[in-house]
């Protein structure tokens, strides 16, 4: 009763009903999961402006056509031209140059919290999912208060304890920002803790930690990815905010949140200097936030 | 969301047939509660201590800054108890917080305590206008993306949300200032009023907004108005992307339930099986989001305070972190915190009030 | 408007389906038929569509009240109540003739009544939509009715939720709602499916009675034969989304097409404690 197409080439082997190898099956869903994602226009609209980042922090010394740091007195203050794209800052800067290495800037911030915020706050859920009892009572307890604070304000309270710059506020915002990934792995580890396979592996004599880290973690992935590429998102306006305060980055350094804030005092006739890095800020962030938009419609639809 | 995680399975009654008291069940319910509250109180104090007094290299210069006499530096030291065990210090600490002790501002040399409940209402006030503002215009739009479902007005809805996750709350004030201040002078600019107006009403309530109003100074009312639409209305726009976010989740879930199928079985217009049927029960879940959205915004306050001069909360904690006001600092975290940790609280109270299977 | 008021129980059978067809879009382009070229007549009289899941008799009960989701498409030739086309009101008109001439019973009452609403503010609510009468009125009516589905303690559950129900109990709060409006017609899709079998039997018996009372027509919807054959007058089997018989339910056991008298031996006897039980051979050309 279903119409059926028919299909050729190397679409007929990566769609085939019954796969060769668990390669062929793997490559068959990534296939899938592309096309579905392919069909929501704002969803690749995000991937092309996160891909964009990528390539523009990537190739930034040949993109920019003046050095970020440079000062050029004489022309401060002037208006996007054909030398300045973007016009310059109040020390004579190419914004055009600014926002662009200011790109690697926002890139290795949510590099850092990624990297920091994924593995705790897996192991943390697994650990707690795992094991139970009074650990899983203890860690659980931990990790709501940690998602009880206020990110921002602890995040200026830590800075204002231990200096400003770019590595406090990493490590100010990832305080805050691990306890939702924790939830995630504990709610998967336990929907899973029982469940037949794991038994089997445990019979094998697997410890502890294998299963965990071995099975347990790897099916926990999509939702982690949905849950990271939206926190990125929040965490990048969160890196500006600090960076407004002049919490984060240090001058001369061009980062996008600093770059607003020092252009503020000529918001009204140089509106430029301020506006255009927080444009940048915004697109990232749009990016950022229809990437995972359209990643959870596709690999994880129960969530609507 | 919720913090606690308040499983609506776990409230809506246990195993039928188990005859405990339901008093019982309730008082043990607020011990719960209170547990939870207690646990949380302390996590966050410790937290707070320890970026307070174990982080910093000599959390006394910390305190009174690198330019003290070497009088109020032993003084401080004295008070803090730096050569007692940490325990003892961390008792102390949390006792003095509970009496409310949350030490001595170095800027303003008055308790921080008293500073902070000066600050506060400001920042009520601008929460408050801007929560409205984003019910008012959230919970309809959501409403009309999830009967719209994936038609223009939803996708349009939906973006109109997005734009509010993505944009920098800082930078959209100054852009706002710079347009709707600077350019049309539709509204009044940093200040929650203009200078003359200052003093003229007395702060009985804390919000200028309502004692403006019952004292009958129209005027401050409207100069008040003016100055605060503008940083309410983009808070609220913060608000409103949430809400209605949260508003079209809610619904969808809603209507692809039986009982829908029932109201239109029963010959009813889609406008009251909407309206009546699914937003009633959205709102069970929607009220708790409400709250929640409440608190974050008081954490957007503190870079809007900052952008629009507004003499809340936020603004005294960036001002002391500029001053290196580390008492004022830690003890404006601590009263957020617990005011964070109290809405979370009041949010899952209220499902409990609002839910009728919840309250079985 | 008038055509609907006027409402004459006259030479025209209660309803009429002539060649029905539904079909659903899924996502991907591709069509399903759940209901096709089905037909029959309904008289005051019970009928009875049997099927298992995905032969589409659900969906028939549910384009008879044009409740498809907007995936799907109704096509019919004919689908009258007492002579008018349901198929050419408007949308308007089609909601005076829900829940007000034509009902429906669902299956889990638990998740069909809305839970943060009053079990009386519901039934009430159903008869207001149709009628204009006070608060007060409605109130004693529903009542009433409660009292007709042996409810008996009716003030109680006027005020209960629906969550505080038991299941036998809910169903008959259903059953209250979907007939206070005093319909011509009543669809009961798969009404006992979700009760505890002690109950069933009381639920079909209120059923039973109130069809009788009001005379009404009924349209059992259910996938179990045994049941069907006791509690209806006419049968029709369907299996994807075709009818493939149609008798007398007295006659259940005289059934032709091999489906029916698949359905038949699968079904074991008390008598016959030693049999193997059959099972069901699937013929594609069923399909066709």
């Amino acid at each position: 009763m279903m119409k059926e197409k028919s299909l050729s080439g190397w679409r007929a082997w990566i769609l085939a009903e019954t796969p060769d190898s668990a390669l062929q099956a793997r490559l068959s869903r990534f296939y899938l999961s592309w096309l579905s994602f392919k069909r929501n226009p704002l969803a690749v609209i995000g991937l092309m402006i996160v891909v964009f980042l990528v390539l523009i922090a990537l190739f930034a010394p040949w993109l920019s056509l003046h050095l970020p740091t440079e000062q050029n007195l004489a022309d401060r203050l002037q208006a996007p031209s054909s030398t300045y794209w973007l016009g310059t800052d109040e020390l004579g800067r190419d914004i055009y140059s600014r926002v662009i290495h200011g790109s690697k800037i926002t890139l290795y911030i949510i590099f850092l919290v990624a990297v920091i915020v994924v593995p705790l706050g897996l192991f943390v859920g697994t650990t707690a999912g795992y094991f139970g009892g009074i650990i899983d009572k203890i860690l659980m307890r931990i990790t709501d208060i940690f998602m009880a604070f206020p990110r921002l304000i602890l995040a200026l309270a830590f800075v204002a304890v231990m200096g400003p710059s770019i590595e406090n506020a990493v490590i100010a915002i990832t305080i805050t920002s691990w306890p939702p990934y924790a939830r995630i792995a504990r709610a998967e580890t336990i929907t899973i803790r029982h469940s037949e396979f794991i038994l089997a592996i445990q019979q094998q004599g697997a410890s502890a930690w294998r299963i965990m880290f071995k099975h347990i973690v790897p099916l926990c992935t999509s939702s982690v990815i949905v849950r990271l590429t939206l926190d990125m998102a929040g965490v990048i306006l969160i890196a500006a905010g600090l960076g407004f305060l002049g919490l984060g980055a240090q001058p001369p350094s061009p980062e996008w949140g600093l770059m607003i804030s020092q252009g503020r005092q000529y918001l009204l006739d140089q509106w430029w200097v301020s506006t255009i890095p927080g444009i940048a800020i915004f697109i990232v962030s749009l990016g950022f936030n229809l990437l995972g938009d359209g990643l959870r419609d596709v690999l994880d639809p129960t969530n609507v | 969301m919720s913090l606690w995680n308040l499983n609506k399975k776990t409230l809506s009654g246990g195993a039928v047939g188990k005859h405990i008291p339901a008093v019982l069940l309730f008082i043990n319910k607020v011990l719960q509660f209170i547990g939870s509250i207690l646990l949380t109180f302390l996590g966050l104090t410790a937290v707070t201590f320890f970026i307070g007094r174990v982080m910093p290299i000599d959390p006394v210069v910390a305190i009174v800054g690198d330019r003290a006499s070497s009088v109020t530096y032993e003084r401080v030291k004295l008070e803090l108890g730096l050569d007692k065990p940490l325990y003892e210090q961390y008792w102390k600490f949390l006792t003095d917080i509970l009496q409310g002790d949350l030490g001595i501002s170095v800027t303003t040399s008055q308790p921080v305590l008293q500073d902070i409940l000066h600050f506060f209402p400001a920042t009520w006030e601008l929460a408050t206008i801007a929560t409205i503002i984003g019910v008012a215009f959230g919970v309809p739009m959501g409403v009309f993306a999830a009967t719209h479902q994936g038609r223009w007005l939803d996708h349009l809805i939906r973006f109109i949300g997005l734009i509010g996750y993505s944009i920098p709350i800082f930078w959209l004030g100054m852009v706002g200032l710079l347009i709707f201040y600077a350019k049309l002078d539709w509204v009044s600019g940093p200040g929650r009023v203009d200078f003359f107006y200052d003093g003229i009403v007395e702060n009985r309530s804390g919000f200028i907004l309502i004692d403006a109003a019952l004292q009958q100074e129209w005027e401050v009312l409207r100069n008040a108005f003016s100055h605060i639409i503008l940083p309410a209305s983009l808070l609220g726009y913060y608000s409103l992307a949430y809400i209605a976010r949260m508003t079209r989740s809610f619904m969808l879930e809603q209507l692809s339930k039986e009982y829908i199928i029932t109201a239109r079985v029963k010959g009813m217009s889609e406008r009251r099986v909407v309206w009546k049927h699914a937003l009633g029960n959205t709102l069970i879940p929607l009220v708790t989001v409400i709250v929640l959205s409440y608190a974050y915004l008081l954490e957007g306050s503190v870079l809007t305070e900052t952008i629009f001069a507004w003499p809340g909360i936020g603004l005294y904690i960036t001002n002391s972190l500029f001053n290196a006001d580390m008492n004022a600092v830690l003890g404006g975290t601590i009263v957020v915190g617990c005011v964070f940790v109290g809405f979370n609280l009041l949010s899952d109270l209220i499902y409990i009030l609002v839910d009728p299977r919840a309250r079985s | 408007m008038s055509s609907i008021q006027q409402m004459s129980k006259n030479h025209n059978p209660l309803l009429q389906i002539e060649n029905l067809n539904v079909e659903f879009l899924n996502h991907t382009g591709n069509s399903i038929r759940a209901v096709r070229e089905v037909s029959f007549t309904l008289g005051q009289e019970r009928l009875g569509i049997v099927g298992e899941s995905g032969s589409g008799k659900s969906t028939v009960g549910r384009a008879i009240l044009s409740l498809i989701p907007p995936t799907g498409k109704i096509k019919a030739e004919k689908i009258a109540l007492n002579g008018i086309d349901l198929q050419k009101l408007s949308e308007l008109e089609m909601r005076k003739i829900r829940g007000n001439k034509i009902s429906m019973i669902m299956q889990d009452p638990k998740h069909a009544l809305n839970p943060v609403m009053r079990v009386g503010e519901q039934i009430a609510e159903a008869l207001r939509l149709h009628n204009n009468i006070a608060r007060s009125e409605a109130k004693q009516k529903v009542l009433d009715i409660l009292k007709d589905v042996q409810i008996r303690d009716p003030e109680r559950v006027y005020r209960a939720y629906p969550h505080e129900l038991s299941g036998g109990m809910g169903q008959r709060v259903m059953i209250a709602m979907m007939l206070i409006p005093d319909p011509n017609l009543l669809i009961a899709d798969e009404p006992t499916s979700a009760l505890d079998v002690t109950v069933q039997m009381q639920i079909l018996a209120i059923i039973d009675d109130l069809v009788r009372e009001k005379g009404m027509g009924l349209i059992f919807i259910s996938h179990d034969l045994n049941l069907m054959a006791s509690f209806c007058d006419r049968v029709l089997i369907m299996y994807a989304g075709k009818v493939v018989e149609e008798c007398q339910a007295s006659e259940l056991a005289q059934a032709k097409h091999p489906y029916t008298k698949g359905l038949l031996s699968c079904l074991p006897t008390v008598e016959n404690s030693n049999q193997i039980l059959a099972t069901l051979n699937r013929d594609p050309a069923w399909l066709e």
